[in-house]
């Protein structure tokens, strides 16, 4: 039975916990706005890009002469794996679900006899994965120092990964984030980035191309690779704020039940007391 | 009043500029090139260049660093990698692309192409200062 002190000090210490998982709520809450308006904004260069390179890419087909980072470089052994995760943590399982899709990935193309080798990018992805997977890591990028991701952050990324690609390093490249669904509701997503993989396009415009349509898909196929990154990185940013939000509004709601838990049993404690003091003087009045 | 097409300008960062223009003058990979109302529907890629925009209310002018633009008969897009406001650029900044452009030329394996973009870079800078 914890004494009156004890119950009193606990107490506190639950309703400072609570004033900060208020706050970070608060602060996520905010950031969240500003990372879902990023995402926003960033939709109307990707869809645009994503609609002219299918239809490249349908016109140019995948045959003999096509650009290496559309048709892959013909084998499937060494795949290289991108797994992006958050630089905090008391983000409720943002980086776990992300790390638990990479994982099981990262285990069926071990089983079917591939190559992998993992590209992190967030320190809380890497420690999960150190333990498993340690061995297979090629590098890892550092956003922590990063305020706001751009478009540069993206590029950096892409520049790395087709380094790998054209050395022969890597054969497929896949990407792991979270897709920003709702507030309450992210999906670990998986995505192909090298070779690029379209949905078939509907029927091609008709179009001139200037210099030719092979010249501007291979000017186009880099950055699009980046623009992929740059969408993935801020889904995942929407997403790990997201998930914060709502990990913490958990968390401020079950300190405000401990809380009142606690508070009762102080009351009680303290009638009990009181009534055995009671009980001790009236006995002993009547003892004389 | 000439009749206008549809001007888009975004990066991939946001969406910069979207008004009804009558010419969008586009530094095209093989040359500059104008597009007006009726222009037949071409996808060009960019070299870094000056993109001028004629509009009801005067010229615009962006700096724009590579990309593609998408032109149809009623409209303009253009898909900019960078793209900066020509009255919000800085020397500073200027240099930033150029100095970029230059170290990536010296790490590229593709030389003649890193080294036009450098020379493409140096000659939207002389007609920037204009």
């Amino acid at each position: 039975m914890p004494s009156l002190k004890d119950l009193k000090n606990r107490i506190g210490s639950v309703k400072n916990t609570r004033k900060i998982t208020k706050a970070m709520q608060m602060v996520a809450a905010a950031k969240l706005r500003r990372a879902q308006e990023a995402a926003e904004a960033a939709r109307p260069f990707a869809e645009r890009m994503t609609a002219v390179m299918s239809a490249l890419a349908a016109g140019v087909g995948t045959g003999e002469g096509a650009p290496k980072l559309l048709a892959g470089n013909g084998k499937d052994q060494v795949h290289l794996l991108v797994v992006m995760t958050s630089e905090r943590g008391l983000c409720g399982g943002f980086n776990s679900s992300i790390v638990k899709l990479a994982r099981t990935r990262a285990a069926e193309l071990t089983a079917a006899g591939k190559t992998v080798k993992i590209l992190t990018v967030g320190k809380k992805g890497r420690e999960q994965l150190r333990r498993d997977w340690g061995s297979a890591f090629v590098g890892h990028v550092d956003l922590s120092e990063v305020k706001r991701v751009g478009y540069a952050n993206a590029q950096a990324i892409a520049r790395e990964v087709m380094a790998a690609f054209e050395a022969g390093e890597a054969d497929v490249v896949t990407i792991f984030y979270n897709r920003f669904q709702s507030v309450i509701s992210q999906i670990p997503t998986e995505q192909q980035v090298i070779p690029a993989k379209f949905e078939t396009a509907g029927a091609t415009a008709l179009y001139d191309y200037e210099p030719s349509e092979e010249a501007i898909l291979a000017d186009l196929l880099p950055r699009g690779v980046a623009t992929q990154i740059f969408t993935a990185l801020l889904e995942n940013g929407a997403s790990e704020q997201g998930a914060r939000m709502s990990a913490m509004d958990n968390a401020t709601r079950n300190a405000g039940d401990m809380i009142n838990r606690l508070t009762i049993q102080y009351n009680r404690s303290r009638q009990a007391a009181i009534t055995k003091e009671l009980i001790e003087i009236i006995s002993g009045a009547e003892a004389l | 009043m000439a009749s206008t097409v549809q001007f888009d300008l975004v990066s991939p960062e946001r969406r910069l500029a979207s008004f009804p223009a009558t010419e969008v003058q586009i530094p095209g990979a093989d040359g500059d090139l104008t597009a007006m109302e009726g222009h037949a529907a071409t996808i060009t890629s960019l070299r870094p260049g000056v993109l001028r925009v004629v509009a009801a209310d005067g010229i615009k002018a962006f700096i724009v660093t590579g990309g593609f633009a998408e032109i149809s008969a009623t409209g303009v897009s253009v898909l900019a990698e960078q793209a900066v406001p020509l009255n919000e650029l800085t020397p500073a900044a200027l240099d930033a692309l150029v100095a970029d452009a230059c170290e990536a030329a010296a790490v590229n394996s593709d030389k003649d192409a890193a080294d036009k973009a450098v020379a493409d870079l140096y000659a939207m800078r002389a007609a920037a200062a204009i």
